[in-house]
């Protein structure tokens, strides 16, 4: 991203208010994350007190060893990572498959086949949310990583971000491949796959901050704190909030650092992500 | 997408003579099968979790059901009739509306007004761009807990700051009055990193021949702003205000963590709807919350189609 697509002209006087307006602005977006992070090294005392403290005067890990205790924090860490990344890994693998054959393969009924896809993107989770919990239910998967995971193996945008992508893909390295007997599978693995890591990224960090950040879902489908998603964790601390603001305000830190370590390094390919058409 | 390949493959090799002219297999039987089992994963998926409950919320919707939730009898568009006209069910409708419009519309204008700051011609605007760009890293429940301890009546920040002013402090939460409000601002906060960072991606694609002969043509930058900018963002404006307002419908982490659809219903949007109606309180109304899943469906769906439409304009276009 260039800094140099200026709708202001450059002027080391006149970036003095920029730089302050800036600050200013950052300051007030940013407070939620100063806060929780400040407040998650102060004391319940200092952090009810009047006026507000926003700094704090004396540094205590009390509120960390607190949630520890409240939730199962790392259990749940741990099911919420390992919840994505099953889906990140499932939903782009058959993402890439299907984006392949709407791509490179001749086959009946392609269109329609793909609005299908397309219709999967448009209809809300939500929407569904009733018979989906049934079926669950009914399977027996209640409280299980299957109920966590199975409905989004598969993911219309992604095969929509993908197909895009495949589409712009030179058709002459394809034919030069096939021509030489190479077979679909290899072709889609050690060419394509390759030349497509930009779009695979943006798919898989996508994936990862929705699944990450589901709510509804594992709210519906788990019952015990053991198979809680850290999302369900966080929202059971609430209760604490008069009494215990630190020990909240500990939990969010700690769920947060995973997000913020991926949009701050990996901005870049989100903004891929977001832009081609993205439901958040 | 694949005809040019099939194509060339099929001029240079010869039809085999068996297959009378005109009558040649339009596809290849081998390809068939690759198609079908690659299309095979994602469908079997989309046909458990993606279209049977589409069609089975809608039956639901037109069946009454026992407490268990289980559909007894067809009853037709009777629920529906009932969502619509009792007052306290037509409620959610109106809710909703508002809610979208107190959320999407400022979302987006933040947003916007956010990349139009960051377009400063100065070091380090990265650095800004990274840090504003934060509540995207915030999900649902992490943003709802830190403003439940920012909102707490008695111990929290917001009212501690009206207090040192002088003013008398508010139940952000409880009142009636304010309970939308503060949820569509945790909302609004929530939004306002992605909106930022879409809308600073559109700003990167005009170029910046136009800043700069608008300026010499004496154009100052409100007029640039107005009379370049805006215009040429106009599909990106567009591209966040749908996906905002589905966004919005879609709320329901933020709702459940701090308010609860309360206090009495103030703040029970359609998804709110739904869970309340089918899961919470020990209540199975699956037909009643059914027809909430339809009604919102159709408001979600459409929307989403009119982005499709849209967009599909833009790829062609623009």
């Amino acid at each position: 991203m260039s800094t140099q697509t200026g709708l202001f002209r450059p002027s080391t006087l006149r970036s003095l208010p920029a730089y302050a307006g800036l600050t200013v602005l950052t300051a007030v977006i940013v407070f939620p994350l100063y806060y929780a992070v400040a407040g998650s090294v102060m004391t319940d005392r200092e952090l009810t007190s009047f006026p507000p403290a926003l700094f704090p005067s004396e540094f205590t890990l009390r509120n960390y060893a607190d949630v520890l205790d409240a939730i199962p924090l790392i259990r749940q860490y741990f099911n919420s990572i390992f919840v994505a990344l099953v889906v990140v890994g499932g939903a782009v693998l058959t993402s890439l498959l299907a984006a392949y054959a709407f791509v490179f393969l001749r086959f009946p009924l392609k269109n329609t086949l793909f609005a299908l896809f397309l219709v999967t993107i448009m209809v809300p989770g939500e929407s569904l949310i009733i018979p989906n919990y049934l079926t669950i239910s009914n399977l027996g998967l209640l409280d299980t990583f299957p109920a966590l995971t199975l409905p989004f193996l598969a993911m219309g945008f992604g095969t929509f971000l993908l197909r895009q992508f495949f589409a712009s893909f030179p058709k002459e390295i394809y034919e030069a491949a096939r021509m030489d007997g190479c077979s679909h599978m290899r072709f889609m693995f050690s060419i394509l796959t390759p030349l497509s890591r930009p779009a695979l990224a943006a798919l898989a960090i996508y994936a990862f901050i929705t699944t990450y950040n589901k709510y509804f879902w594992p709210l519906l489908v788990t019952r015990t704190p053991e198979m809680q998603t850290l999302q369900i964790g966080l929202s059971q601390l609430r209760s604490l909030e008069a009494r215990d603001p630190g020990l909240i305000l500990a939990g969010v830190t700690l769920a947060i650092i995973p997000m913020l370590i991926l949009i701050y390094f990996f901005q870049r390919n989100i903004i891929r992500g977001l832009t081609s058409g993205s439901v958040k | 997408m694949s005809q040019p390949a099939a194509t060339k493959t099929r001029i240079s090799g010869t039809a085999p003579p068996s297959v009378p002219v005109g009558k040649r297999p339009k596809y290849n039987r081998r390809e068939l099968l690759t198609a079908a089992l690659l299309l095979l994963p994602s469908m079997a998926i989309f046909a458990v979790f993606n279209f049977y409950p589409l069609f089975q919320s809608i039956y639901l919707s037109l069946h009454a059901n026992d407490i268990l939730g289980l559909p007894t009898r067809f009853v037709g568009m009777d629920q529906y009739i009932e969502f619509f006209s009792n007052p306290e069910l037509r409620r959610i409708t109106v809710v909703t509306a508002v809610f979208v419009v107190m959320t999407a519309l400022p979302s987006v204008v933040i947003g916007i007004f956010l990349a139009l700051t960051l377009q400063a011609r100065i070091r380090g605007v990265n650095v800004f761009r990274t840090l504003m760009s934060t509540p995207f890293g915030f999900s649902a429940a992490a943003t709802a807990v830190v403003f439940a301890v920012f909102f707490n009546p008695a111990v929290g920040v917001f009212n501690g700051i009206l207090r040192m002013m002088g003013m008398d402090s508010v139940g952000w939460l409880t009142n009636p009055t304010f309970a939308l409000p503060s949820l569509a601002m945790v909302c609004v906060w929530g939004n306002i990193g992605y909106t930022l960072l879409v809308a600073s991606a559109g700003l990167q694609n005009i170029p910046d021949e136009l800043y700069e002969a608008a300026r010499l043509d004496g154009a100052g930058r409100w007029t640039v702003i107005r009379q370049v900018v805006l215009p040429l963002l106009t599909p990106t404006i567009f591209f966040l205000i749908v996906i905002m307002t589905i966004n919005s419908l879609q709320t329901f982490g933020e709702i459940h963590i701090l308010t609860g659809g309360g206090p009495n219903g103030a703040t029970t949007t359609l998804v709110y709807g739904i869970y309340q109606t089918a899961f919470a309180y020990g209540g199975s109304n699956y037909g009643l919350a059914s027809v909430q899943a339809v009604v919102l469906l159709v408001v979600v769906t459409a929307a989403t189609w009119l982005q499709f439409r849209v967009l599909q304009r833009k790829v062609f276009y623009g």
